[in-house]
Formats: C-alpha cells, sequence, structure tokens
C-alpha cells in the first residue's frame, strides 16, 4: 500500500464529438468515468469496468477501444467520439438505423458499445484490415457473417440479441458500399 | 411488426439508467467484501480511511443506523458482525468522487474472526432438509402410485444423475441504485424489474410508508431474476445516502456481483424412469438435491417440470436443500424449469435410446391427455404440433438414428431435440387509460421493461383495446408512483400487466360514449378479483429446440451449427419482440449447455470465477444460425389477448437439445453441464 493519499490532478483537452472540453482530471479516473460522470455523456456504458464486456467501446483517435481501459490523462488531445456522436442531428447513422430495423438490441445497455463497435469495425474492414478469420490475407476481407460475428466478439450482448446485430451490421455495411457506389 | 418505442432513445445514449440521473451533490458508494467465508467481523479500522481526503463515511455494524425490518439477511446491511458468505458486504465507503471512494474500499481494514465454511453441496450431506414449499408456493414432494415398486417392474430402466453448476445472471447493467432523500421520503433510481416490490420491501426495511418512497427505473440493463427483488445494492445507498446528507450512487462492480446480486443454484438430480419396451412410460422418479444459503431460503423449484411433461401412471419429484455458507442463490431465467428440463428432456433421449424409439415420436407416445399430477386439463397444450413443425423446418426426417455417424474432416455432427415449457402464470395488477384532451391516450402502470419489450407490447395491447392508432397511445411504466404491478418475473408481465391494459381501456371506451369532457378523462381497473375468478386449468407454454452440433473429434470443442426452437405459447403480441426473446434464451441456453459454469472455492467459499473474462457467456461468434418460429395457438382460457408468457420459456431446454446433439454425433453421453473439452476428449 502506497502513501498516495491525496488525489494527483491533471490538466488535459479531449475532444468529444466535435467539441473541445478543458478539464481537470483525476489521474486515477478512466476516460469512461470521465465522460460519464465529469461531461455527463451517460452514453457510454459501464459494464464491468474490466474491457471484457465491450459496453464502454468509443472510438479514439477513430479506432474503437474500451474507455474503462483508458486513463483520461493518457488521452490529453484524443479525439472521441461516443454513442451521442454517432448521428448527424436528428439523421441517424446508417447502423443506428439498422439496429432499430433488425431489432438488434433489448435492453439497449450493450447497444452503445455495440453501435461504436460497429462503427469501428466496418471502417477497419474498409482499409482492409484483416481478422483471424480472413481466409485470404492477400486480398481485401470480405464482411460475410463469420467476419462480423468474429469482429463484433468483443462486445458482449446478455440478451441475446447476436443473431439481430449480425443483420444490422451486414445491412449497415450494405448501405455503406451502395453509398459508396 | 412494431419496432420498439424506446428505440431512438436506445441507440443514441438517451435512454438513461439508473445511475445516469443527473442529481445534484451526488456522492459515491464503493462497498467491501466479507474476506473469510464464515466468521465474525471483529475491527473495522475506519478512522484511517476517513483520514483519507474526500472519503465522507465508513458504515459497518460498527455504526451503521438499524434498520426496521429488513425481510431476509439479504438485507440486512450491517446488521450484526456475523459472516455469513465469504463476498458478503460488510462495510461501504461513501466518496466525493467515484475514485476516492474505491480507494476507500480498498484501503479499508477490516479484522476477521475466521471459522471453516461448509460450501460443498453433496447429496450426503447431513443437513440436507425437505423445505416447506419451494419458488414460489409449490409442494416440496409430489407421489402418486407405487413409483419404486413400478420402476423396479419396467422393462426399461435408466437411472442417472444430472448435475448442474451454478450459474449466473450477468445482466449487462449492473445492479445499480442511486438514492436520494429529501422531506418527502426517500427517492431511488433503481436497476429492478419490479418498482413496486422495490417501494414496498425499501419502505419496510427503513420504516417508512409506503407512498414516501419512490422508485424510478424506466430503462434497465437486463435482469434475468437477478433484478427481481431489491439487492443490497439498494439498502447501501439508501443508508449511506442518509448518512453523509447528500445522494449517493452505488453501482456494484462486476466482480461484486457474484457474490452479492444472486445466481442459479447448482443442482444434482437423479432421475430414474421405467417404460415399456416400447418406450411408454410406467414411472418417473425425479429426486434433486440443490443449496441455499443461512442467510435466506431460496429452494428452486427444480422437479416442477417433471410434474406436467409426461404421462406415467407411477411418479414422484422431491427437493432436498442444504443451507452452505455460500452466496444467496434466487431466480435466474426460468428457475426450476431450466435446469430440471435439461435433466428431464437429456433423460428422455437417453430412454429413445435405449428402446430405439425416435426422441420425437418418443415424446408424443407419452403425450398426456391433461395434467398428470392435478387432473386439471390443459388450457392448451401443442407440444407435438412444436416437434412436429420443428422436424418438418429442421430436417429431422433425414437423420441417422446411430450416434457417430456422420463425419466431416475433424467434425463429427449430430442433432438433438428437446422439449420446453413454462407456465403461464398471471397475477393482479393495477392500471389507468386517460383519454388526454388532444385526443391521445395515456396508460400508467409500474411494469418494466428490462429488454423485453414490455412497453411496446403493452401499447399494442392498450391501441388493439382502444382501437386507436399505436402513435396516439403513451405507455409510462418503470416507476413506483405509477398504478402498483407486479415485478417483470414468471414471463408474466404480458398476461398481468397486459389484462390490467385492457381492462382500463375498456372501461375508458365506455365512459368514453358519453364524450370526452374538456380536461380528459382518466379510469382505473383492478384485476384482484379477476384473477381469482379464474377456472381451474393448467397452464403452460411448450415447446420444441432443436440443435446442431459439431465437435472436433481432437480438440473436443463443440459449436452450434444450427438451432431452431418453435413454440407454442398463445397469442404473439408483437413478433418483432416475442422473436428476440425467444432467440435470446435459445442464446443463453447455449451458454448454459457449453460454457457457463461458476466455480465455488471449496477452501474459502465463493465463486472463484468472478468476472466476464473467467465466467464465459456467448459472444457473437458463439451463435451463429439461430431461430424461433411460432405454432398458432388459440386458448380461451387464458387472459383477454390469449397470450402466454415468452421471456423464459427460450431457455427450457435448449441445453438439453444441444447435449442430446453432441450424444448423437459423438456417442459420449455427458450428464454435467457445461459440456467443455476438458469433459469431452477424454471420452471422445
Amino acid at each position: 500500500m502506497n502513501n498516495a493519499t491525496t488525489p494527483v490532478h491533471a490538466d488535459i483537452t479531449l475532444v468529444v464529438n466535435g467539441q473541445e472540453h478543458r478539464l481537470n482530471v483525476d489521474t486515477r479516473a478512466s476516460l469512461l468515468d470521465v465522460l460519464r460522470e465529469t461531461l455527463g455523456l451517460t452514453g457510454s456504458k459501464k459494464g464491468c469496468d474490466h474491457g471484457q464486456c465491450g459496453a464502454c467501446t468509443i472510438l479514439i483517435d477513430g479506432r474503437r477501444a474500451n474507455g474503462c481501459l483508458a486513463l483520461a490523462v493518457a488521452h490529453d488531445g484524443a479525439d472521441i467520439v461516443t454513442v451521442e456522436g454517432l448521428a448527424q442531428g436528428d439523421q441517424l447513422s446508417p447502423i443506428q438505423r439498422a439496429f432499430i430495423e433488425q431489432d438488434a438490441f433489448q435492453c439497449g445497455y450493450c447497444t452503445p458499445g455495440q453501435l461504436c463497435s460497429a462503427t469501428g469495425m466496418l471502417d477497419e474492414v474498409a482499409r482492409g484490415w484483416p481478422s483471424v478469420v480472413t481466409d485470404d490475407l492477400g486480398s481485401d476481407p470480405v464482411l460475410n457473417d463469420d467476419e462480423i460475428r468474429e469482429r463484433m466478439s468483443g462486445n458482449l450482448c446478455r440478451c441475446g440479441a447476436y443473431v439481430g446485430i449480425v443483420a444490422a451490421v451486414k445491412q449497415a455495411a450494405q448501405d455503406r458500399e451502395a453509398a459508396e457506389a | 411488426m412494431t419496432e420498439r418505442l424506446e428505440s431512438r432513445e436506445k441507440v443514441t445514449g438517451a435512454a438513461r439508467y439508473a445511475f445516469e440521473y443527473p442529481v445534484e451533490n451526488v456522492a459515491y458508494a464503493a462497498a467491501v467484501q466479507a474476506s473469510v467465508g464464515r466468521g465474525e467481523v471483529v475491527a473495522v479500522d475506519a478512522d484511517s480511511v476517513l483520514a483519507l481526503p474526500g472519503v465522507l463515511a465508513v458504515l459497518s455494524h460498527e455504526n451503521a443506523p438499524k434498520l426496521h425490518d429488513p425481510p431476509d439477511g439479504e438485507l440486512a446491511l450491517f446488521q450484526s458482525r456475523t459472516v455469513s458468505y465469504r463476498g458478503q458486504f460488510v462495510a461501504v465507503v461513501v466518496g466525493e468522487t467515484l475514485e476516492t471512494a474505491r480507494e476507500g474500499a480498498r484501503r479499508l481494514r477490516v479484522e476477521y474472526a475466521a471459522e471453516s465454511p461448509d460450501v460443498r453441496l453433496r447429496t450426503d450431506h447431513p443437513d440436507l432438509y425437505k423445505p416447506d414449499k419451494v419458488n414460489p408456493t409449490f409442494p416440496a414432494d409430489t407421489e402418486q402410485g407405487e413409483p419404486e415398486d413400478a420402476y423396479g417392474c419396467s422393462a426399461v430402466r435408466v437411472d442417472v444423475t444430472y448435475t448442474t453448476p451454478a450459474e449466473h445472471n450477468n445482466p449487462m447493467e449492473p445492479h445499480t441504485t442511486l438514492a436520494q432523500w429529501n422531506d418527502d421520503g426517500l427517492t431511488l433510481y433503481d436497476s429492478t424489474q419490479g418498482a413496486s416490490s422495490v417501494q414496498n420491501i425499501i419502505a419496510r426495511v427503513f420504516g417508512l410508508d409506503r407512498t414516501q418512497v419512490r422508485v424510478v427505473s424506466p430503462h434497465v440493463g437486463g435482469g434475468f431474476g437477478s433484478k427481481g427483488s431489491p439487492r443490497p445494492n439498494v439498502v447501501i445507498a439508501a443508508m449511506a445516502a442518509r448518512a453523509v446528507g447528500r445522494p449517493v450512487k452505488f453501482a456494484v462492480p462486476r466482480q461484486q456481483m457474484y457474490a452479492t446480486t444472486g445466481y442459479r443454484t447448482p443442482t444434482i438430480q437423479r432421475f430414474r424412469v421405467g417404460a415399456d419396451s416400447d418406450g411408454r412410460l410406467n414411472a418417473v422418479l425425479h429426486d434433486v438435491v440443490e443449496q441455499t444459503s443461512t442467510v435466506k431460503e431460496f429452494a428452486e423449484q427444480t422437479a416442477t417440470p417433471t410434474r406436467v411433461m409426461y404421462q406415467a401412471p407411477h411418479r414422484r419429484t422431491s427437493h432436498r436443500l442444504v443451507a452452505l455458507d455460500v452466496p444467496t442463490p434466487s431466480w435466474m431465467r426460468a428457475p426450476g424449469e431450466t435446469p430440471g428440463m435439461y435433466a428431464l428432456e437429456s433423460v428422455m433421449d437417453e430412454l429413445a435410446v435405449a428402446t430405439g424409439v425416435d426422441p420425437i415420436e418418443l415424446r408424443i407416445r407419452n403425450e398426456p391427455d391433461r395434467d398428470p399430477e392435478n387432473g386439471l386439463p390443459f388450457s392448451s397444450r401443442n407440444l407435438v404440433a412444436c416437434l412436429q413443425e420443428g422436424a418438418e423446418r429442421f430436417g429431422w426426417a433425414g437423420r441417422d438414428p446411430a450416434p457417430r455417424a456422420r463425419r466431416e474432416g475433424r467434425k463429427l455432427v449430430g442433432m438433438g431435440v428437446a422439449a420446453s415449457t413454462y407456465p403461464a402464470y398471471m397475477a393482479p395488477n393495477r392500471a389507468t387509460a386517460r383519454a388526454e384532451p388532444d385526443g391521445t391516450f395515456t396508460i400508467r402502470i409500474a411494469a418494466a421493461d428490462i429488454g423485453t419489450g414490455a412497453r411496446t407490447t403493452l401499447a399494442l395491447i392498450a391501441a388493439e383495446t382502444l382501437k386507436a392508432d399505436l402513435g396516439d397511445v403513451r405507455v409510462e411504466i418503470g416507476d413506483s408512483s405509477l398504478p402498483k404491478a407486479t415485478v417483470a418475473g414468471g414471463s408474466s408481465g404480458t398476461a398481468g400487466w397486459g389484462t390490467a391494459v385492457v381492462r382500463a381501456c375498456e372501461a375508458l371506451r365506455a365512459e368514453l360514449n358519453g364524450g370526452l369532457p374538456a380536461e380528459g378523462l382518466e379510469v382505473s381497473a383492478d384485476t384482484t378479483e379477476e384473477v381469482k375468478a379464474r377456472e381451474a386449468f393448467s397452464r403452460h407454454a411448450f415447446g420444441a429446440q432443436f440443435a446442431e452440433v459439431e465437435v472436433d473429434a481432437d480438440t473436443g470443442e463443440v459449436r452450434v451449427r444450427r438451432m431452431l426452437g418453435v413454440f407454442a405459447a398463445g397469442r404473439i403480441i408483437n413478433p418483432v419482440t416475442a422473436r428476440s426473446q425467444f432467440i435470446g434464451g435459445m442464446t443463453m441456453g447455449i451458454g448454459m449447455a457449453l460454457m457457463e459454469e461458476s466455480v465455488m472455492d471449496r477452501e474459502f467459499g465463493d465463486y472463484l470465477n468472478r468476472d466476464l473474462a473467467q465466467y464465459h457467456v456467448p459472444s457473437c461468434a458463439d451463435v451463429r444460425d439461430v431461430d424461433a418460429v411460432w405454432v398458432e395457438e388459440s386458448d380461451p382460457h387464458l387472459n383477454p389477448m390469449g397470450a402466454k408468457g415468452i421471456g423464459e420459456i427460450g431457455i427450457v431446454g435448449a441445453a438439453a437439445a444441444v447435449g442430446n446433439a453432441v450424444h448423437h454425433a459423438t456417442g459420449v453421453r455427458v450428464r454435467s453441464l457445461p459440456i467443455t473439452p476438458a469433459t469431452l476428449v477424454p471420452r471422445l
């Protein structure tokens, strides 16, 4: 046990959903807790606080990450997107729409993490990043159901909405392709 | 096809769960668990933690206020020195911030006088006893005919013991309470399956009038039974908030949930079934041994499905409990039916093999024409239709009954079937229906939507009764200030809440015949008398589960390739959310079959695997082709909607279907869940 009894604070800047925040954070605070408790952005959820469930998944500098495993002080200057930042005003993003249409959630608690994870994952696929189930590492991965399941397995859903989640991600990927075509 | 009414809130992060209500000046609680398996707290060194900057209070048995009338030991927080199980809450630290509270809890030194805990469930435990009843009010034992003798005389006999491990509900949202005292009493933002029951129980715990407690819970991140009654978090938050004179919030950390928020008891189930050579049952004996804790009795009704499933003139069921120094078991999705039907439906598969009768035909041959124990007619029973529909859809006809007959490279492939059932409960509820001056309607009932789709289903029921557009119906639930409602449990919500909504809407329509007053019109309904007056029927939903698995012959890894559930559950109100409920239950059944197991620390007590990295629930990659359908079922003896509950039946029988498929694939009968490579490899 150490003797440090006084919390240590540090000044950082975070850009969250396009908005800059200058913050004085407890150096023990996770990014997740700063988002939820300091900034009031409670869309990102705490399911396990140990990086095991994915409910806290956010995008840090464009890549998906577990907010509960990220110390806020280590992310000074980061550009963060949370579930609150996925829609454009009232216009839901394709993945948000697809989750509703495919009933890809029940209690909704894992949903923000699933949505951020899927958003980041579709971008990874677009960049040609392979997964452990990608057969041909020489060409761009094809986003079939097995690829979706593998790439979404960092986000647990205890209600068991995976069937809907896979359908929703597939639908959003197709929407994205159609939009790019 | 109706999407969830709160869909938009849930995909934008706007839906607020208990921890997320913005209240001024909130403080944070972090709890400390007993580190011994049994004994007494000797000393709590609160002073050194209170000296930390930002720590507001330390509460333990040394200084906690006396609670008025906690209904059981689980809610009697910090009322004595006694440690009844490892992991029991013994103290709480309240801090200005989450970080401070947690550091305080981590640093709090608690001294114990430790004794050796008795934590091992076994069939020869000297303290096994017969409970007065099993959950909720079933007799512990039943017997008809001469089961022992009849079994002994049967041409074909199967005598096997199945075991299921402790399993944890693990809703994604931890058990959470934000407590705020004010002049009027206590407000609780709580993650609960029943606002009205939390209101009642917490009022009793703190010696308040029921009206002085308000429970708010519009969105709940899953529960699966574990939030069906208030757990220690509610008392801790309320006690801490009163102590510091500020609102306090407390979310049970995932690791602490395993000891403090309930779980499914492990079971040891001996089955003896005797049949003639054609598979017609003559005797069924189902003897269950399971555990409870020393602070609160919970007696899982594991053998109850055996009482309704199959005909047999000679039959017996029994439950024996032992109170161990373990965390308190409680409800987990389809308590009773889930472990009981796993065993029964595995045994039926064994009997099919023993008699050479097809597993579906075997079940059809043993279909009773009325409830086999209480003799009542079934209000409706379409198990056979589910089996036949499923066989057709799943391609059962082409199945070679010989085990280990189908191999694809390293993969052994097999198909299994199991029946499922769940009672169609209904309890008294109240609701109001209001015609607003603008022509819309507001329905109010303290129901809960824990992900079931209840909010949407109740709106559909109201719109249909009122002959109104769904868009003109607003449903308010999840608040104890609304008309009193039962918990989201026993798959009873649609039946119980829905009936109250129908009656309120019918009464409103009748009164509206006189025209809509300028200020609107509100009527209320109470279904107490209606529920009491129900005719005597045996009311149950039924289903058939089919699974196809592949087993890696070298590694023993089991993967579920395909799974289909066919259910007969009365009228399905909202096909979208119903399908999700069924599939969700089946998905949890895959977890039960292949991965979920809470391992008791036999030396020190409590469960060893206390997080989601060690307690494995199905992930996306574990769930491939899973689908659920239902057969048309019209049942006039249920409720005005003609609906049976659907929240739990999806898990019932699912693990047996997987286990039976594993046997078909490999020829190996595993009688102890979960079926893992460790259990399979030595026998492949």
